[in-house]
């Protein structure tokens, strides 16, 4: 039977062309490979490739036409043992609508998305956040720094399983930059606690590919600053395999490090990429206040299927808290916590913010205003019931968060707020970040460019009309 | 102060400036050396057959993903292997598929092909098909098959380099005796976190053999114009990384030097880079305005140093019939034409694969 050869589309948005030159005339034998003929646009030029074997037939379409449309049948290939003389040119084909339907030109092509495919979706399915589990009466309570709290987590994990191991910049022998390593060397051993180069693209790679390779790293960025070299391992490797897989290629690494502004080191070590991460489809991204969520999170990270962006914060790790002294303390990932319960306002916010909106909280009290204090913990899922059922109590909500405040943890819940929320609301959401600069080192211009408890009550009294 | 200072006590390790024994040791060509002994590895009559009918394969298999992109079944980016595929087939014949690893960036559907996955799930990954390798999800670009311990399929130029180097941290890891074959392009090798990889595999004796699949072209960029050393295989040296110069257009050449590279890694000696020497007959991808090189210059590898063409000619010589030929090439041709009906008739993912597979557990 004789083969159709038809104009091909070479282009994202290619329509038609131009039949620029015959390579092969009638009657010529065609090998699979042979370049039958070039094939123009304004902005390419592409050889035609023979797929079949057989005799040129009928050539339809003469050499220097223009304006050729895709799909056209240019000419016909005779197959072994059939005349060419007797091949008769096929009718005038239709034209596919859809063929060439971008307007810019690209590299890629857009085929076959149809422009009602894409107006309705599926109800994305919603799972319901587990609670913590329950402190048993009469549990010993610890006082135990943050950064010991991210040490015990850390060994604890690797004594249950051999599978986990930490690497990093100066995470062994060193110690750890900021001693949240400290001592995991000695019992672990140079195996299973990796000194690594300062090149954190490189070893953010090795981390994620090993935990493709069935491993569980801990990979540590000195502070979350130094990640943006390696963000493209966070993003487009680990967060995107899976989906991308069908499901095949798991990717459990924690990557985890101190994130935002320290205490006067500028403005390329002071950054919060909270919001950077939480917008990434793929991402776990947990950012604790206190010793005891920062153990209990750090220990279902490290157990967690799924990539992980663990954020600490340098101000926070010697802070003391209290911790329940139990065997196995782990925290349900996705759930956030009302640290403080009250009634006339929310204030929501996470890591070192949560401390600045209980002392707000505090202060606030004193003047009559019970102010119900939400820690997110997990910024990537959020807790969106917790925060809108508080906000259905309180009708007020605040949010307080050491960051910049456009594209923020703070622009997201009020868009919460706005979509679902709106008919609980008495007064329009506020929220309470840095001030938009680069962050400054002179210590009276960083006190001013950071937000403080004095920040949060003012906007607290605002949203309650109090002032 | 970018970083908080290190400890000032040295390490244990001899002085790297100081002319020691390992200096002396270090001999950047010892597997040059032992590859130019003998380039070709000896492959029995039955192993050369499978050589072609795998190659022939992907030839074919490309083809057909060419004429659908024409056709429109096929979007977006579509990078064909047609030219290399001595390549893939030379090192992957090589492995030990219960214990290697592959990764590989995004022209990759040879490297598939060359496990031996079914040529229909690949073609359905590449119409977007639900029956696809990825559920359609992943599309040319981003195939994986954990079961044979393929990784991918990535997008990102030199990603993969990095993976791959965790991926030998696993085996390492895992003491289980596997290496990782990491392939990139001599565009990827201009890339830093290739050289971030290297530094640290050789640090750590990762078990990788790091495979610069050498097609002259970055995109339109031929390697003159983009790399200020184009002997890709001395980019080791920096590393302490021994190189190999390799004829990428000889399925049995590319052979010979996996043979003595695994050997090297799996000994315990580090990593290898191997140059393999190739050539793409077609486009990047798919739009590609063949401006930058000449039609002759094509013809050229085509007429007198194409892989397949070569192996024809010592299978015609070893006592195969070119009737025999013939009807290997019509049985890929069915199994391929099969496969390209079989992407072209299956289903679209469901709707609500949308939202599956974005994270593993539930939170």
């Amino acid at each position: 039977m004789a083969i159709e050869l038809k104009m091909p589309a070479l282009s994202p948005t290619m329509e038609e062309g131009t039949l620029a030159k015959w390579l092969k005339q009638e009657g010529d034998s065609i090998e699979p490979g042979d370049i039958i003929a070039e094939i123009e646009t304004d902005k390419a030029t592409m050889e035609f490739e023979a797929i079949d074997e057989g005799t040129l037939g009928k050539i339809l379409i003469a050499e220097g036409t223009e304006n050729v449309a895709v799909g056209t049948v240019i000419a016909m290939l005779a197959g072994e043992g059939e005349d060419v003389s007797e091949i008769e040119a096929p009718a005038a084909p239709a034209r596919d609508a859809d063929a060439g339907k971008d307007e810019v030109a690209g590299e890629g092509k857009d085929v076959g998305r149809k422009d009602e495919d894409g107006s309705i979706t599926p109800d994305k399915p919603k799972s319901k956040p587990k609670s913590d589990p329950a402190v048993p009466h009469g549990t010993n309570m610890a006082t135990v720094s943050v950064r010991e709290a991210l040490r015990d987590a850390m060994a604890e994990e690797m004594r249950r399983d051999e599978r986990v191991f930490v690497m990093g910049e100066e995470v062994a022998q060193y110690q750890g930059a900021y001693k949240v390593t400290q001592g995991l060397l000695d019992e672990f051993g140079p195996k299973r606690v990796i000194d690594t180069p300062i090149t954190e693209y490189g070893f953010a790679g090795i981390g994620t590919g090993a935990a493709m390779g069935g491993l569980r790293p801990i990979v540590e960025f000195m502070t979350f600053n130094f990640a943006m070299q390696a963000i493209d391992h966070i993003v487009n490797s680990a967060a995107k395999t899976n989906y991308m897989s069908g499901g095949q290629m798991r990717c459990p690494v924690v990557f985890r490090g101190p994130n935002g502004a320290a205490s006067r080191v500028g403005a390329q070590h002071s950054q919060n990429y909270g919001p950077w991460y939480a917008s990434v489809p793929g991402l776990i991204v947990i950012a604790p206040y206190d010793s005891a969520d920062a153990k209990g999170l750090l220990k279902a990270a490290i157990r967690c299927e799924d990539p992980v962006v663990f954020l600490e914060n340098e101000l926070v790790y010697g802070k003391t808290f209290e911790l329940p002294e139990l065997d196995d303390h782990v925290l349900p990932i996705g759930r956030a916590r009302i640290v403080r319960e009250g009634s006339d306002v929310t204030i929501v916010s996470y890591s070192i913010g949560v401390g600045f909106s209980l002392e707000a909280a505090e202060k606030l009290a004193e003047e009559g205003i019970e102010a119900e204090v939400i820690d997110l913990r997990t910024l990537r899922p959020l807790d969106t019931a917790t925060i809108l059922e508080s906000l259905a109590k309180t009708n007020r909500l605040v949010i307080a968060e050491e960051g910049w405040p456009t594209c923020s943890i703070s622009s997201e819940v009020i868009a919460l707020c706005m979509e679902e929320g709106f008919d609980h609301l008495d007064a329009p959401v506020l929220r309470v970040c840095n001030e938009d600069v680069p962050l400054p080192y002179a210590a009276n211009l960083e006190k001013l460019a950071l937000i403080d408890a004095p920040r949060i009550v003012a906007a607290v009294k605002k949203v309650c009309y109090a002032e | 102060m970018a970083k908080t200072p290190a400890s000032a006590t040295k390490s244990a390790k001899s002085d790297p400036k100081q002319p020691s024994e390992s200096l002396a040791d270090f001999a950047l060509h010892s597997l040059q050396d032992e590859h130019e002994k003998q380039k070709r590895y000896d492959a029995s009559p039955e192993q050369m057959l499978a050589f072609y009918e795998q190659m022939l394969l992907i030839r074919r298999f490309e083809e057909r993903a060419g004429q659908l992109y024409g056709l429109g079944l096929i979007g977006g980016f579509c990078h064909l292997y047609i030219g290399q595929e001595a390549v893939a087939i030379g090192l992957q014949s090589a492995l030990d598929n219960d214990r290697d690893s592959v990764i590989t960036g995004y022209r990759d559907h040879g490297h598939m092909l060359a496990y031996g996955i079914d040529p229909k799930v690949i073609m359905a990954e590449l119409t977007g098909r639900q029956a696809g390798i990825s559920k359609g999800k992943g599309g040319s670009m981003h195939m994986f098959s954990t079961e044979h311990k393929f990784y991918g399929g990535h997008g990102i130029v030199g990603a993969q380099v990095a993976l791959g180097g965790g991926l030998a941290l696993a085996h390492q890891y895992n003491d289980d005796g596997g290496l990782c074959l990491a392939y990139f392009g001599d565009g990827a090798a201009n890339q830093g976190q290739v050289y971030e990889t290297m530094n640290m595999a050789s640090l750590w004796k990762l078990p990788i053999v790091f495979v610069v699949e050498n097609n002259q072209y970055a995109m339109g960029t031929a390697v003159g114009r983009s790399s200020a050393e184009t002997e890709f295989y001395r980019r080791g040296a920096a590393f302490r990384i021994p190189g190999m110069d390799v004829n990428g257009m000889d399925v049995l050449e590319v052979r010979g030097a996996a043979e003595i590279a695994f050997k090297h890694v799996r000994d315990g000696k580090g990593p290898v880079l191997i140059e393999c020497n190739t050539y793409r007959y077609r486009g990047h991808s798919m739009s590609d305005p063949a401006k930058y090189r000449t039609r002759e210059e094509v013809q050229d590898f085509r007429d007198t140093k194409d892989p397949i063409e070569a192996m024809k000619k010592i299978l015609l010589e070893n006592g195969k019939t070119e009737d025999d030929l013939k009807a290997i090439d019509k049985a890929i041709r069915t199994t391929v034409s099969e496969a390209a009906d079989f992407a072209e008739n299956s289903p679209e993912p469901e709707a609500a694969e949308l939202y599956t597979d974005v994270l593993v557990g539930e939170y």
